[in-house]
């Protein structure tokens, strides 16, 4: 079994801003412990001299030149805002500043 | 809001040893920002400088800045440190609304620039190594205006407004290793080696390096540790450390507080502190926990960075020369004494007087008119020295003026009162105000006989060999004529009346 169990799952819930009731944290446990085990074997494919990957197409430097683009009016960056104040987003403040 | 206690700063350094650690973050001045083609502006209008990628749009894709990372690499070169041969993005995840993505593009196991040093002069010559970490480039985040709060409002009533024009501009972050060995000298030290960085980037003019503006910033931790034990103390680390000032000061304060906690037997708590310029002291932020937990992968969007080492050689050839061998080299060429050309940097001047230097002054003249005259004016004007309006070729037509003999110096700083009120050049000032030496020898040769005649028995001493008596006479003669004489001409005149060898 893959080392993943309630509290990690609780824990990720917390981290992601997703409320979770009990019964679902255990399911997920089960559930996510089964994805991980699968996802495991890709390792039993992989040899040692296999390095790990992040990027599989061979393409290095893809770089912009710095020049100015276009950009949005403050009405259009807005548009899909849930809420607005004077041109800026509006949002619930978080106390814990950082 | 509780107030902490703390020891006196010479206690503190009594019983304890402080290790540093610096995170510089620097907002490189790009055209553009960092992974978008929109406007990197300081003060537009909110919410202007940005598009799909700058708000984390859906399905949007960003590309890389080529002259971000070739400002990363020239700041990574400066620093000492070895340019990675290859490196790429990371995806640092966190909820904060200053993040319309949800995570900050940066570097995580991969920086750009690893392994440097920078030797930091403190201002008794002292020269301490500070090693850096690494350097990496990452995205600054938007702008938030909490709110409400300060009015004392109820909790529900607060909110932030967001402002995402300066997120995805360009940021460096410059890490040190643990600085040990500064002593009581940590909070001098810190300050001389955030202005070593400034200095550094504004010398590459790769960013404005303006701290008021947010250009540079400063996160400064702090852990005690008592004398003689090498294990690290637990460490703060305070935010928001926007000026060199109060860098010195924040982390004078820790090292007092963090004292005081030690002391008491309670162990110091690893947490972020915030700094407040007006009280001068930290408050708690949050303890560090698995807020931490960023999950950092490889961002998938972006491909590595692959830095040639044809490239960074051709980076390295366009760097300047360092401004700390620089000021070395100029004292030398200029000849001052360590506390002359101490009081010249410090003043801002620098600069300037190697402008009129080229320009054609001495370099003793140079200093003379800058320390003499105009950092005093610009003090009381409440402006920088090189903006007050004195060109180098104003204080170069200005010594001309004095060595001719057409003016003296004390009509030589009314000229320039004059040249400051906007009156025009010095000759026209000097034609406008009347302000010409009397070379006639007539009416000085009266003033003369009139002053000998008043101080008989100096006269005497004169005749007698006694010469350098003469100043009294001078003196006189200069009151005469209300300063307009050539002072050099009168004192050759005196001599030559007494029949005296100069």
């Amino acid at each position: 079994m893959a080392a993943i169990n309630r509290d990690d799952v609780a824990h990720l819930a917390r981290l992601a801003h997703i409320e979770m009731s009990a019964e679902e944290l255990d399911r997920m446990a089960v559930e996510l412990a089964v994805i991980v085990d699968s996802v495991k074997s890709v390792s039993e494919a992989a040899g040692e001299d296999v390095p790990a990957t992040s990027h599989p197409i061979p393409l290095t430097n893809v770089f912009r030149e710095d020049v100015v683009g276009h950009t949005f009016t403050a009405e259009q960056a807005l548009s899909g805002a849930p809420d607005a104040y004077e041109n800026r987003f509006k949002v619930p403040a978080i106390l814990d500043e950082d | 809001m509780s107030v902490d206690a703390t020891l006196s700063f010479e206690e503190a350094m009594e019983k304890y040893d402080p290790v540093l650690g610096f995170e510089v973050h620097v907002e490189l001045n790009t055209k553009t920002k960092m992974f978008s083609s929109a406007p990197n502006v300081f003060g537009d209008e909110p919410n202007t400088n940005v598009n799909e990628v700058d708000l984390g749009m859906p399905g949007v894709l960003p590309v890389v800045n080529k002259t971000a990372v070739e400002s990363s690499i020239k700041i990574g070169l400066a620093l000492n440190c070895k340019i990675a041969e290859s490196c790429r993005f990371a995806r640092k995840n966190y909820f904060y609304p200053d993040t319309p993505k949800n995570f900050q593009t940066s570097q995580y196991d991969e920086p750009i620039a690893y392994d440097g040093y920078l030797d930091i002069e403190l201002e008794d010559g002292t020269v301490f190594r500070v090693e850096i970490e690494r350097a990496h480039m990452e995205e600054d985040a938007g702008k938030l205006t909490h709110m409400g709060g300060a009015a004392g409002r109820i909790q529900g009533a607060d909110y932030s407004l967001v402002d995402y024009n300066r997120s995805g501009v360009p940021l460096v972050e410059i890490v040190t290793k643990p600085i040990e060995g500064a002593g009581s000298r940590a909070p001098e030290l810190a300050k001389a080696y955030v202005a070593a960085v400034r200095e550094i980037v504004k010398n590459l003019g790769v960013s404005d390096a303006k701290m008021e503006r947010g250009n540079v910033r400063c996160d400064a931790n702090v852990s005690l540790r008592p004398h003689g034990r090498e294990r690290f103390g637990i460490r703060s680390e305070t935010k928001n450390v926007n000026s060199l000032r109060a860098v010195e000061h924040a982390v004078r304060y820790e090292i007092q507080r963090h004292a005081a906690v030690l002391d008491s037997g309670e162990p110091v708590i690893q947490e972020t502190r915030h700094w407040h310029e007006d009280t001068r002291s930290t408050t708690s932020g949050r303890p560090k926990s698995d807020a931490d937990d960023y999950r950092y992968f490889p961002e998938p969007d972006l491909v590595p960075v692959v830095a040639s080492r044809e490239w960074v050689e051709e980076l390295r050839a366009t760097l300047p020369e360092p401004p700390a061998e620089r000021r070395k080299r100029l004292k030398e060429a200029w000849g001052y004494s360590d506390l002359e050309f101490r009081d010249v940097v410090n003043a801002g001047v620098m600069d300037s007087i190697e402008e009129t230097i080229a320009a054609g002054a001495s370099a003793d003249v140079a200093r003379k008119w800058w320390m003499g005259e105009i950092v005093g004016r610009a003090k009381v004007a409440d402006v920088d020295p090189s903006e007050l309006g004195v060109t180098p070729q104003v204080i170069v037509e200005l010594n001309k003026l004095v060595e001719d003999g057409k003016i003296n110096n004390k009509m030589a700083t009314q000229v320039l009162d004059g040249v400051l009120a906007g009156e025009g050049t010095p000759e026209e000032i000097v034609e406008k105000r009347g302000l010409a030496v009397v070379s006639d020898d007539g009416p000085l040769l009266e003033a003369i006989d009139a002053a000998l005649a008043a101080q008989p028995d100096v006269a005497e001493k004169i005749r007698g060999g006694k010469v350098q008596a003469i100043g009294a006479i001078v003196g006189g003669v200069m009151k005469a004529t209300r300063g307009q004489a050539d002072a050099g001409r009168v004192r050759e005149l005196i001599l030559e009346k007494l029949g005296v060898e100069g």
